[in-house]
């Protein structure tokens, strides 16, 4: 029950007879909020191949023009060696768009206004993180029939690649709420926009391209950490030839870092 | 006397509210107390506090110290009780730009728990009463700022909230949408709405509100009604001559009528004066005028600008 108020109540009838009823209700708030980016997808579904256009720009440069000269470890194809490595790429790149729709947000006034509104801490981000596992749903398996055509293949039976995939999900899912953070952080959408390019390099500097063994000692040293090389040495073994468990550990620390960090910074911007 | 919170009709009540950010103290003791169903102007230069003092009062950031109490509930306590009782509608346009107004108003409603259903339902009615029916299944981005603010204005209506918050609503905008804007407000208080709504401009204020508070560097410098408040600040008389050689003559008149300090100009052939007595109306100083003689071109009975409103009121410009 609510506390009564100490001064007279111009809508205390109202209020007795509808707003106290009212409880949180988080699933429709997060459902809410789902909604919304569906919708802006549905609006502009240009946005859902946008996002297929630098895998696949990275699949002609690297798999082809450098692929020619390059030799994946093992004597194994070049290119089957990078599809992996690219199905993680998509994941590291949610960061960039969850950077700048928060940071868009916040800098509309779209985030005060949700926070105008009885919704469940968390909802609003929650629903929008949800939301982009649909999108790259679509996207991952839009890639994977990328990678089935130019000759890659899942080598371990069905049920390694479903653990694959759902790796590769869990690890958007991860830094989607990273870029939430840094997104709320930034502030302003231009400065995510340009902030968020430096994803890029953490992509390059990995072993999604090139086995790190050839790299200088401390360059080596920065790629074997990086979570993406991890996280494609996982899928390189759960698709076929044997680090799911640094992976899983990588994905544990920054939600549990970034998410509880992006909601609160979320409710208690200028505060 | 009585103190502003202990007035018991006041759906909005503040009471010594403090602000801080960093060293900047923005808002420094502000009292405030809006009776239910009435407008209130919340008027004062760029900086003055304003958009601080509505942030805290729709629960988006924390009093450093002081009382404020929405429809009888605390702002920091009661928080969620607030919310469900006010709609918001900050300083820029909060909307969805990559979704149509309907969908923008849709998802407010769901937020709201109406149910998609009624949160449609809904939607529909405002877009229809709001006159937005036509554009309501574009995307905002394609907006004009006037469609825009009104559609911002209306998506703070979803709940019918019994207190509302604009915080500058007609800045930046043409004529027209400015107006549109000022009746959807009107309509919204003949409904009962208790509005409050932060302006830089004195005639918005005159327009629009019943209770106009005068807030400068975070504190209230004046309140009453407009009518209170311009007694208080007076006018400007303004008398444009045929004849250079009248202006002493004319002056002398003036300040007999208006009891002030008349200044001249002799290029332009003008005198002004500002009055603090509200009674004096054009037809007695063209009357005062022409009985001395003096021929004028022009007489003028000006509102004062928000600039002399500050300048009477605090020593120093706005
Ligand atoms: N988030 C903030 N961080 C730092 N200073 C702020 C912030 N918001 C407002 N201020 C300062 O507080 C004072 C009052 O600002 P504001 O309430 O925006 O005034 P107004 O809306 O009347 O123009 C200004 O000096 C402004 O610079
Ligand atoms: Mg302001």
């Amino acid at each position: 029950m609510t506390a009564m108020p100490t001064t007279a109540n111009a809508d205390a009838t109202a209020a007795t007879a509808t707003a106290t009823a009212v409880t949180r209700r988080p699933l429709t708030d997060v459902w809410a909020l789902t909604l919304r980016v569906l919708w802006y997808y549905k609006n502009s579904p240009g946005l859902v191949s946008v996002s297929l256009a630098a895998p696949l720009a990275m699949l002609v440069v690297f798999g082809y023009v450098f692929g020619s000269a390059i030799s994946a470890p093992g004597g194994e194809n070049y290119r089957s060696y990078l599809m992996p490595g690219l199905y993680v790429l998509i994941a590291v790149n949610a960061v960039m768009p969850s950077m700048v729709g928060a940071a868009r947000d916040l800098e509309r006034g779209m985030t005060d206004r949700l926070r105008t509104m009885p919704i469940s801490r968390g909802a609003t981000l929650l629903g929008q993180a949800l939301a982009d596992m649909f999108v790259s749903a679509v996207v991952l398996a839009a890639m994977v029939g990328v990678g089935l055509a130019v000759g890659w293949r899942a080598h371990d039976g069905v049920g390694r690649a479903a653990a694959a995939l759902g790796l590769l999900l869990l690890l958007r899912f991860c830094l989607v709420w990273l870029g939430f953070y840094l997104g709320l952080l930034c502030g302003r959408e231009e400065i995510a926009a340009q902030a968020g390019i430096l994803v890029f390099p953490i992509g390059m500097v990995s072993n999604v391209f090139v086995p790190t063994a050839g790299m200088p000692a401390w360059l080596r040293a920065v790629a074997e950490w990086n979570p993406v090389s991890c996280a494609a040495a996982a899928c390189r073994t759960l698709f076929g030839d044997s680090a799911g468990t640094a992976t899983l550990a990588w994905c544990a620390a920054i939600l549990l870092v970034f998410a509880p960090a992006a909601v609160r910074k979320f409710n208690r911007h200028g505060r | 006397m009585k103190t502003p919170y202990d007035v018991p009709s006041s759906v909005i009540a503040v009471a010594g509210l403090h602000k801080h950010y960093g060293k900047t103290h923005a808002l420094r003791g502000l009292d405030l107390a809006v009776p239910a169903g009435t407008v209130c102007g919340l008027l004062g230069p760029n900086g003055a506090g304003k958009t601080t003092a509505v942030r805290v009062l729709a629960t988006l950031a924390a009093p450093d110290a002081g009382e404020v109490r929405i429809a009888g509930y605390d702002v920091v306590r009661q928080a969620d009780e607030v919310r469900r009782r006010i709609g918001y509608t900050g300083q820029h346009a909060a909307l969805d730009e990559g979704i149509t107004g309907r969908e923008n108003l849709r998802l407010l409603g769901r937020l709201h728990h109406l149910g998609g259903r009624e949160a449609a339902r809904r939607a529909d009615e405002l877009l229809e009463r709001f006159a937005l029916a036509q554009a309501a299944d574009r995307l905002v981005r394609t907006y004009s700022g006037g469609m825009r603010r009104r559609l911002d204005l209306v998506a703070s209506l979803i709940t019918r909230p019994s207190v509302l918050f604009l915080d500058e609503p007609t800045t930046g905008l043409d004529p027209r949408s400015r107006n549109e804007i000022w009746s959807t407000v009107r309509e919204l208080a003949a409904d009962g709405t208790t509005v409050l709504l932060t302006t830089q401009y004195l005639d918005e204020a005159d327009h629009l509100a019943g209770q106009i508070t005068l807030v400068d560097q975070g504190v209230v410098i004046a309140n009453g009604s407009p009518a209170q408040l311009k007694e208080l600040i007076g006018a400007r008389i303004e008398v444009q001559l045929a004849d250079a050689g009248r202006l002493e003559v004319a002056a002398r008149v003036l300040a007999e009528l208006a009891g002030g300090e008349p200044e001249t100009d002799a290029d332009e052939r003008r005198v002004t004066v500002c009055t603090t007595t509200a009674a004096v109306g054009l037809p007695q100083l063209v009357r005062a005028l022409d009985s001395a003689g003096v021929e004028a071109l022009d007489v003028a009975l000006r509102t004062p600008t928000l600039d002399e409103v500050f300048l009477t009121l605090t020593g120093s410009a706005a």
